[in-house]
């Protein structure tokens, strides 16, 4: 994959063909892939893919049950987990939730607490504020310390559309500015930020992996979106070459079904930059592509 | 009038407020009060252990509700019941099972009912020591452990992503819950220790602006209820346990009070409705 950052380090963290499985059933498998500094990963998939389980494995909350995670020595995080209910008998104004898993500099939290739009409400309790808000609290937060890897789980979600492109217009300043390796997880299947680097989409396992395609590039999307949003957007196609049925078996694109999608049985396959739209209208992955037959080049231009 | 003994009460009393105040703070933020019943109900078993293997009273209880509190823990993991139905179970067979091994010990008469509601009179030079000792301990930890548990409290899962470990913090809170429950147990009986760690934390959070001046206040607010209730047990000869809880309930309704938007009201309805 093209990468325009100089390769001197190490990836942050990456993963290596690991998988959680809980009360008998793997909720997710041979997810491989790895986050360098100032690099972007959306996870995308359905409900249940395993996006957060990946997340939460690539952290270290979760332990993998098979395959191993490598992390860089101290390694710092900035989490932002994807439900997040604050008891209302626990009295938490934003400025103190600035503080909750480490001690700041006053200025820091100001300055966090700036860039995210969020200064104006720095006495405010959490309780009060309304889901965008939150989400840029907690959002600050986790900037606020400086991380070496940013975890988003669906940062745009209870925010409205322009909220949103706010939101990755903020995290791609982030990115930018501090260097941070960023792991984002979408919940739309087919927009995602249009800085992303690597796009993985996950079904229990990984889908599909690539680059976005810039909205900007087609004029359909950018009548739809508008100017404002085409920079900050970008359209993710899948290029799937098997589908999930409902009863948990697997159709692939030459017909045939197996009982799962593994490597075992011999019919897994993702090459990069296969061209292939053969996608099933009825899904299990539920992301049939609103693009089926849109054509575009699969570089986007760093 | 102020006897010795009631000093000493007051003393111990005021110690166990001091710290069933942040104790009680995290109790209502982690939704733990049968939690904190459960294990509070476990001391009777507790006191008959003691008895039995005249082992000595505190430490003993303190065993019991750290073991009754590892098990629930233990329980809880395995998935096979609801919490709820889980602290039902351990609450009162632990509470059952300490009633039954007194009944059993016909050599020994205790004052069952000082145990479960309080006795100002039970308390000794060396219960003082034990609470204050112990009382001081609890404090240090939390303010050691206070970070880990506020954030574990808020989402455990980012406290672990940050790396604070909140497995070690619950299980430490676990613990400081169990010396509570060890030197609150002779003033405010073993029925109504969770309502010592309730109600002042309940009544401070109207207050309260942060975690920190909530705990504070919890605190404050103890130690009035157990004053105002000491008082009143020694006036009325009413058990300790349950005067200090009605004195804290006073408390809390007082701050319940709508006064700022009773006057508010007022204003609201210059024509003074239907008359």
């Amino acid at each position: 994959m093209l990468n325009f950052r100089s390769p001197e380090t190490r990836p942050l963290v990456s993963l290596n063909n690991t998988g959680v499985r809980r009360n008998g059933r793997w909720l997710v498998r041979g997810v491989e892939f790895s986050i360098g500094r100032g690099e972007i990963v959306t996870l995308i998939g359905p409900n249940g893919s395993g996006k957060s389980t990946t997340a939460k494995t690539a952290i270290g909350v979760l332990k993998p049950d098979e395959g191993y995670v490598e992390r860089i020595g101290g390694l710092k995080v900035g989490y932002v987990p994807q439900k997040l209910a604050i008891d209302w008998t626990l009295p938490l104004t934003v400025e103190r939730l600035m503080t909750l898993t480490g001690p700041l500099k006053a200025r820091e939290i100001e300055e966090a607490l700036a860039a995210t739009g969020m200064l104006h409400m720095a006495k405010a309790e959490v309780q009060h504020l309304s889901g965008g808000e939150f989400q840029r609290a907690l959002l600050a937060r986790a900037i606020a310390r400086k991380p070496d890897l940013l975890v988003l789980d669906e940062p745009v979600q209870g925010v409205d559309f322009s909220g949103e492109i706010a939101l990755y217009e903020l995290i791609k300043q982030i990115r930018n500015r501090t260097g941070c390796g960023i792991l984002l997880i979408s919940h739309d299947l087919h927009i995602v930020m249009a800085e992303t680097d690597t796009v993985v989409c996950l079904n229990g396992h990984v889908c599909c992996r690539g680059t976005p395609q810039a909205v900007s590039q087609s004029p359909e999307y950018l009548k739809l979106f508008g100017r404002r949003a085409a920079g900050t957007l970008a359209v993710y196609s899948h290029h799937h070459d098997h589908t999930h049925l409902p009863d948990g078996r697997v159709l692939h694109a030459d017909g045939s079904i197996t009982e799962s999608c593994f490597p075992g049985d011999g019919h897994h396959h993702h090459e990069e930059g296969e061209d292939v739209h053969d996608h099933d209208p009825d899904c299990g992955c539920g992301h049939h592509a609103r693009l089926h037959g849109y054509e575009q080049p699969e570089k986007r231009d760093a | 009038m102020l006897d010795d003994f009631f000093i000493r009460a007051l003393v111990a009393g005021i110690g166990i407020a001091i710290v069933a105040g942040p104790l009680g703070c995290f109790v209502i933020w982690r939704r733990m009060a049968y939690f904190g019943d459960t294990m509070a109900h476990s001391a009777l078993l507790g006191v008959a252990l003691s008895l039995l293997l005249e082992l000595n009273l505190m430490v003993s209880v303190f065993i019991v509700a750290s073991v009754v509190s590892l098990l629930l823990l233990f329980l809880q993991k395995r998935g096979a019941l609801s919490t709820d139905a889980l602290l039902g179970i351990l609450s009162h067979s632990a509470l059952s099972i300490g009633l039954v091994i007194v009944a059993f010990m016909t050599w020994v008469r205790i004052d069952l009912v000082g145990f479960l509601f309080g006795d100002i009179l039970a308390v000794s030079e060396a219960d003082i020591d034990i609470i204050w000792g112990g009382g001081i301990l609890v404090v240090f930890a939390l303010v050691y452990l206070w970070r880990p548990l506020l954030a574990s409290t808020v989402n455990p899962e980012l406290a672990e992503a940050e790396g604070l470990r909140p497995e070690r913090a619950r299980l430490f809170f676990m613990l400081l819950m169990a010396l509570v429950i060890a030197i609150a147990m002779k003033i405010v009986g073993i029925l109504l220790i969770t309502s010592l760690l309730i109600i002042p934390a309940a009544t401070a959070r109207r207050f309260a602006g942060s975690p920190e001046i909530m705990a504070v206040l919890a605190s404050v607010i103890g130690a009035l209820a157990v004053a105002g209730g000491l008082f009143g047990s020694l006036h009325f000869d009413t058990p300790s346990g349950p005067s200090i809880v009605v004195a804290a309930l006073a408390l809390f309704v007082l701050s319940l009070l709508p006064v700022g938007r009773r006057l508010e009201s007022a204003s609201h309805f210059p024509n003074g409705g239907h008359q």
